[in-house]
Formats: structure tokens, sequence, C-alpha cells
């Protein structure tokens, strides 16, 4: 009988666990820790316009995931505005709409952004070259400034730091000066970058400073090397680069704020930046899961706190395995410690073994006393059913009445399990003695603290929720530790007296 | 206090781990357990085959025959009450002496028939069977067991325990019952457990709650004289319990009768592993050459094979070779 399969099986699940594990952590930016700071910016958009008593329709550039930076919610405020999101090659962009509006008008726009060490480059595609055509004097001008950037220049990022350098305060030229009168800076660089063969687009950014307001979004030339790649220039000093609190609001060549039906449109942000635990911000993430990022935080909240707790089980399961496997602990019942030890969570550790050891004891004794009256098992047990639930309403309206709100939590514990544990206790009292009772009552106890603390770790509560994969690892080490022949930790003491002679 | 996992593994000890995957899970087929953990069952299949057992009084399987009961037992001095499906020895009652209307436990405790009628009612409703099941009770003659080993033992009947592995008789322990255990057999409850020689049926040492015995702590006997009588033929019985159940990892309770010899009390498919304490030895050399035998040996043979490789140091110098020829007891 091959192992193989076996192992194949343990090695997949252990490769599937940490693959989606990691897959969690670094493409959805989860953290291991549940105490992990992470910055988040709070950015709020407002377009402001006078509308003339016609429909108005309002297109608001908005941003999408980008290097260094994470979308978490958005929200916008628009009273009596219809709105829409639209999602085109250029971008994504808000459509507000309404059939008649007058006076000034304010709508808002905000979105909470998380920051992230993702590197890479956003994947933009290359805009194609615009036909090019000057009035006179212009093209000469034009045509002039772009051979003097080209002689001194040999790729399309230096032609493009040449020709902005020539457009730059200092060492304005007569032909620059000239198209300046007549065209804006960043428009005019796009076209002269255009009529020499340099792909080049103008995109908007918002360079983030914390507590700004009032902002406007500033330019900036995005400048293709090929295909895929380009890079950003700054069109005041030439300057090669994203900048690191740069947030691109636009790329897609197109402007920032278009309105109809309105005049004297702007729009300003407001900035802010905030540190929020990691948790927290992972809970606020967009629910765009594919299968492959698969979170329970795309479930309702109500939902999620169910899950939380269904996710701690194997959690138990697994210090269960490892207590009775491997050290050889009894409990009376495999997987009653895990239920009592959910039961901890809710009641905290002290009331609950306090809890635990006042219903057991009050339950026996008067178990002991229905096993005089000769009934049937499942009346019985039934009957000690009733005898726990009895037991636990007296103690909560007692302990309310003595000003311990802690009792009340009492009613958290599970009664059946707590009724067959009774049962089974007394039985074995009988049988085996209170010996037998206290060894298997003290190692239930054990395990289920045991159990409790690992449940009720911030850790790995944090972990067991945010990564799934977490699961099939739990589940091969199940496995394998289901496959150990070796001795049990008491056991080396049990057969110790073997070894002395 | 604590010995080295090497310590043990050089004496050969197996622990629970190894026992469940590498002897129960693999030689013994789940399908067969019914067999043994259903004592009526066992029982008419050991008649099947010819293996002696305690005679059957009656049986009890519904709530309302539990009114038959005391017609069941009227004209018996003594009697065991036993659930077919309990485990551990767990709600066996054993009727001592009958006067009038008192049942006498082996302890001198006095029971009524309510009393009686009472545990019935409980096993029918599985309180001891395994998983809770509904069951059946048994009642059984009392055992009349060999005057030879009353001093050996206090009130209850001592009983044998071998293991059969693929049909050889690998490890043997019998188990005095004590004060502490209340009568029962049980080591865990306090029995004294002695380590059976295969070859001779000869005492090797005794423990009693996993700690070294020379004497009975009740009767302060001393255990090293011990023999079982007609001991080979007690292990040829055992041995013959692989052919009947097909379980390859096995754990036969044996009892001697006055009168009728050794007899089967019942079998188990996960016997425990205090026969090493009992032993001082553990079970692996020995189950390691059996998985090395051929497995189509008859009974006898195999009894040979073992009462000759597993005899303790300087016992069996001298044994003549076991003859090959022996026929297999009939079925």
């Amino acid at each position: 009988m091959s192992r193989l399969p076996f192992y194949l099986i343990v090695g997949l699940l252990m490769a599937l666990g940490i693959g989606t594990s990691l897959h969690r952590h670094i493409q959805m930016e989860v953290p291991w820790t549940p105490g992990e700071q992470r910055q988040i910016w709070e950015v709020e958009a407002i377009v402001d316009f006078t509308a003339l008593g016609d429909p108005v329709r309002v297109d608001l550039a908005l941003p999408s995931h980008q290097r260094g930076y994470r979308i978490l919610t958005e929200n916008t405020a628009s009273p009596g505005y219809g709105l829409s999101f639209l999602q085109d090659d250029s971008g994504r962009r808000a459509q507000w709409s309404i059939r008649s509006a007058t006076g000034s008008q304010q709508l808002y726009y905000s979105v909470r952004l998380q920051v992230t060490d993702d590197r890479r480059q956003q994947q933009i595609l290359q805009p194609p070259l615009r036909d090019v055509s000057w009035e006179r004097p212009y093209d000469t001008a034009a045509s002039q400034v772009i051979e003097s950037a080209w002689m001194r220049s040999a790729d399309p990022y230096t032609f493009a730091r040449q020709l902005i350098r020539d457009f730059s305060e200092d060492r304005q030229g007569e032909n620059a000066r000239l198209l300046l009168t007549q065209f804006e800076r960043t428009p005019l660089l796009v076209r002269l970058l255009n009529q020499a063969g340099v792909h080049a687009r103008e995109v908007n950014g918002l360079l983030l400073e914390d507590g700004r307001r009032r902002q406007a979004a500033t330019s900036w030339i995005m400048v293709f090397e090929d295909e895929q790649n380009w890079a950003l220039f700054d069109p005041r000093t030439a300057d090669q680069g994203q900048p690191e609190n740069l947030l691109l609001w636009e790329t897609g060549g197109r402007a920032v704020l278009e309105v109809q039906g309105g005049t004297n449109s702007r729009v300003t942000f407001s900035m802010l930046s905030r540190n929020q635990p990691a948790a927290a911000a992972v809970r606020s993430q967009l629910a765009d899961d594919t299968l492959l990022n698969f979170s329970i935080h795309s479930l309702p909240l109500e939902e999620q706190a169910l899950f939380q707790t269904i996710l701690l089980i194997p959690i138990g399961a697994l210090v269960v395995v490892f207590l009775r496997i491997l050290v050889g602990i009894k409990t009376s019942g495999t997987f009653m410690p895990v239920l009592i030890a959910l039961a901890f969570i809710q009641t905290t550790l002290l009331t609950g073994l306090i809890g635990f050891l006042l219903i057991v004891s009050v339950g026996l004794v008067i178990r002991n006393y229905l096993s005089y009256l000769n009934l049937l098992l499942v009346a019985r047990v039934s009957a000690v059913i009733l005898t726990v639930i009895a037991i636990i309403s007296i103690f909560s309206v007692l302990s309310y009445r003595f000003g311990l709100n802690a009792g009340l939590t009492i009613t958290f514990f599970p009664m059946i399990i707590l009724a067959w544990t009774i049962e089974r206790m007394s039985i074995l009292w009988e049988e085996e003695g209170p010996k037998e009772v206290l060894i298997q009552g003290g190692g239930s106890l054990i395990t289920a603290v045991l159990a409790y603390l690992a449940m009720n770790n911030p850790l790995i509560r944090h972990i067991t929720f945010n990564f799934l994969g977490v699961q099939l690892i739990i589940m091969a080490l199940i496995l394998l530790v289901g496959n150990y022949t070796g001795y049990r930790l008491l056991e080396l003491r049990r057969f110790k007296p073997v070894t002395e002679d | 206090m604590w010995a080295l996992p090497g310590q043990l593994s050089r004496r050969g000890i197996i622990g629970m781990n190894r026992r469940n995957i590498r002897y129960i899970g693999r030689y013994n087929n789940r399908r067969l357990y019914p067999l043994v953990d259903d004592k009526l069952k066992t029982k008419l299949l050991a008649e099947e085959y010819g293996i002696t057992t305690p005679a059957l009084i009656g049986t009890v399987s519904t709530q309302f025959g539990v009114k038959a009961l005391g017609g069941m037992v009227a004209g018996h001095s003594g009697f065991v009450i036993k659930p077919a499906k309990g485990s551990g020895g767990k709600g066996i009652l054993v009727i001592e002496r009958v006067d009038g209307d008192g049942f006498y436990k082996p302890s001198g405790a006095r029971l009524g028939l309510e009393d009686l009628v009472r545990h019935v009612s409980n096993i029918l409703s599985g309180l001891y069977s395994l998983g809770g099941t509904p069951d059946v009770a048994m009642v059984e003659g009392l055992i009349n067991f060999d005057e030879a080993l009353s001093e050996y033992t206090y009130e209850g009947v001592p009983d044998i325990r071998v293991i059969v592995f693929r049909g050889y008789p690998v490890m043997a322990m019998m188990r005095l019952s004590t004060a502490a255990s209340d009568g029962k057999a049980n080591l865990h409850q306090g029995a004294v457990g002695v380590g059976l020689d295969i070859a001779t049926g000869t005492a090797v040492r005794g423990v009693q709650f996993d700690r070294s015995r020379r004497d009975h702590p009740d009767t302060g006997h001393e255990l090293a004289s011990l023999r079982i009588p007609e001991w080979t033929s007690l292990l040829q019985l055992a041995a013959g319990c692989y052919e009947m159940t097909g379980l390859g990892y096995l754990g036969t309770d044996m009892v001697i009768d006055r009168d009728r010899g050794p007899m089967l009390l019942e079998l188990n498919a996960r016997p425990g592993l205090a026969i090493q304490m009992a032993n001082g030895e553990g079970l692996r050399p020995r189950l390691d050459l059996v998985e090395k035998q051929s497995d189509r040996l008859g009974v006898s043979e195999r009894v040979a094979f073992s009462q000759r490789h597993f005899a303790r140091l300087g016992v069996l110098k001298d044994l003549p070779e076991p003859e090959l020829a022996q026929p297999c007891p009939s079925k």
C-alpha cells in the first residue's frame, strides 16, 4: 500500500494553502498581523458650477487602482441628480445629470485610498499620433523648436526632456515664447511631441499633501517609449518620473471635468491622510473579488461575524487533534471541549470556567437523583437538558440580582452538549469512580482552555478570517498528524516502568 | 518519571497511535467489527466454529420482555447479565448467589429483582453500548472457575487475554480482579495483570495500575507460581478465533471452567496495550516476526510456532520440534 497519494494530497493542500495566502498578502495587501497600520488618504472632489436652467450633464473623471494606491471605498453626494458610473478605454468617469437646474451647484465625490507597496507600472495603452497643423507663423517656430530638441536627444524620453526644458522659464527662446502666447503649455508640448512622432498625452494628477483644501489638479505629460512603457514628465521642470505623492486622476487624455448646461465650472480637491489598522482597511476593500480573491468580506456583515466564529472551529479541532494524538489527553466527548471553548469566547475565561463548573457539578448532583427514578435513557437525558436550562436560568437571574452582569453570559453554553457531558460523567462516576471523572473532566477542561486561548488569540483570529488558505494548511496538518505512529507524550510516562528492569 | 522515546522503541513497545494505524487499521476490516462488538453474534458464531463459550441462559431484546427476566433467571444459582454491545466491561452485572428474593454481587451487595430489571432496561436503551445505540441484554451462566486459580483472585473471575495476530498468539496475560477493580477484570479499573509465557502459561511478572507487583493486593498470594492449566488447548482456542472472525489483530478473552475447560468469553477488535506492561516486553518484535510468516498454516502449527519463538529466555530450550503434520481442529 503506497503512501505516495497521501503525501501528494498533503503536499497539494499545503501548496494551495500557502499559495492562496501569499496571493492574498501580496496581491490584496492583506497584512499578516492585525496590528499593522496602513496609510489611508481621503480625497474629496467638489464640482462647482452655475447652472443655466437647462438640462445639465456633468462628467467627472475618477481615479482607478494604480501604482501605490488602491481604492477602498467611494461616495458621492449630489441631491436631485441622477448618477451613473461609466467605464471605457479612457478610464472611469462619473456622470451626473438633471433635467433642469439653476444657480450655483455643488457636487461631491469622495474616495478613500490605501497606500500600497505595489510598484508595478500601470498598463496604459499608447495613444495614436494626432495630425498636427499650424497656422503661420507658428509652423516655422514649431519645427525649429522640434529640430533643436531633436538634435540634442537620442530617444523619446530624452527628446521630451529637451523639449520641455526649452520651454522652461529661464531657457525660453524666441520661438518658445511665441508659441506660448498662443497656446497653453501642456497641450502645446503634447502637440509638438506628436508632430515629432513621439506618442504622448496630457494626464491630470493630484499631488497629495495632508490637510490641503481647494487644490486643483495638475497636468502632466505621459510620454510613451513603445507600446507599453511610458514615463511621466513635469511640463514645468522637465523632471522625469512619477512623484510618490502623485495620484493620477485622469489618464485617458480627456478633461477632468466636462459640464454641459452650466458655466464657471471647476473642480477642487481636499485631502486628508490617516493611519488605520490594517484589519479595518481590509474590511473596507471594494468587493471586486474574483474567485481567486475569494473572501468572506464580500458577504453581508452579519454573515461575516458568523463566519469569523465558524472559521475558528478548525483551530479548535487542530488543538484537540494535537492534544489527543500527540499528548494523549483523555477528554469526555471528542469535540465537546471545542464547543465549550466557543462558549468561553463569549463569556470570557474566568466567568466561563466558573459557569461550567457550576452547571456541571449541580447537574451531576441532580442527575444522581434522577438515576434513582429508573428512567429510560432518552427521557433521562432530556430531563438533564431541562435541568441544565433551569440551572442556567437561576444563575443568570441570581447574578443579575447581585449586580454581576458577567453571569448573564452563562447562557452561551451549549445546553445539549452540557447535558450529555453530565450524563456521560455521571455514568463514568458510577462505573469507574470519581478519579476517572476528574481525569476526563480535567482533560476536557484543559483542552477547552487551550482551544480557547488559541481561538481567542487576535493574531490567529486575524489570520483565519483573512486567509482562507490557512484552512487548507490546517487540513494538511490534521492529515499529517492522523498518520503519526509514534508515542504519545503521556505514553512515555505510562510505559516508563517497562524500561526500569 | 518519563521514559525517552528511544528507550521504549528499543524494547519494542508499541503506542496507541501505532496500534491504531499499523495494526488495527491495516488488519481489521471494519466490516467485521460487528462480529466482535456484538457479543451475541460472537457467541453464535463461536458455536458454529466449535469454540466453547459460557452457556446462554437467555436474551432480552425489548423493554416489554424485561418482565420475563424473573422467570428466566429462576432456578439458577448464579448468572451474569451483560450488554451484547458493551465495551470495556461496562454494564456487566455478576450475580454470584441467589437467596430467595435477594441477588448477591460478588462483593456481597444485595440487589432486588427490581434492580436487575432496571439494569436490563438501561442496557436495552443503550446506556452501555458503543454510540448509545439500542442494545440486547444477555444472561449467561456463571463460570465455575478452576479452584487452582481462586487464590489468585478477589471476587470476580480471572480471565486470560491473548493477543492473536494473523492467527498467531503473540502475547498473553491473566487479569485478576481486585477489591479496587470491584470484581471486574479491567486493568485500568485496578485489576492486576500477570504476563504469561506463551510457551508454558506460567507467570512472567505482574502489574497493577501500570506499576510492578509481585503479589495479589487482596489475597496476598505471590504471583510467580501461577500456572495456567490446559495452556496449549487454550492457545489453540484463541488462535482459532482468527479463522472465525477474519480479524487480523484480535484480543481474545478466555476463561477456564472447572468442568468445561478453556472457554471464549469475548473478543475485542481494539485490544489495549497494557499487556506489554504485564509482560515487561513490547509487542513490536513479535508482531514483526509474525508479519513475515505465511498465513497458510493451520491452528496448531501456528500455536506451535508461537510457543517456540515467543518463549521467555531459558524456559524452553529443549522443546521438541512441533509436529507440522498435525491436523487443524475441525470447524
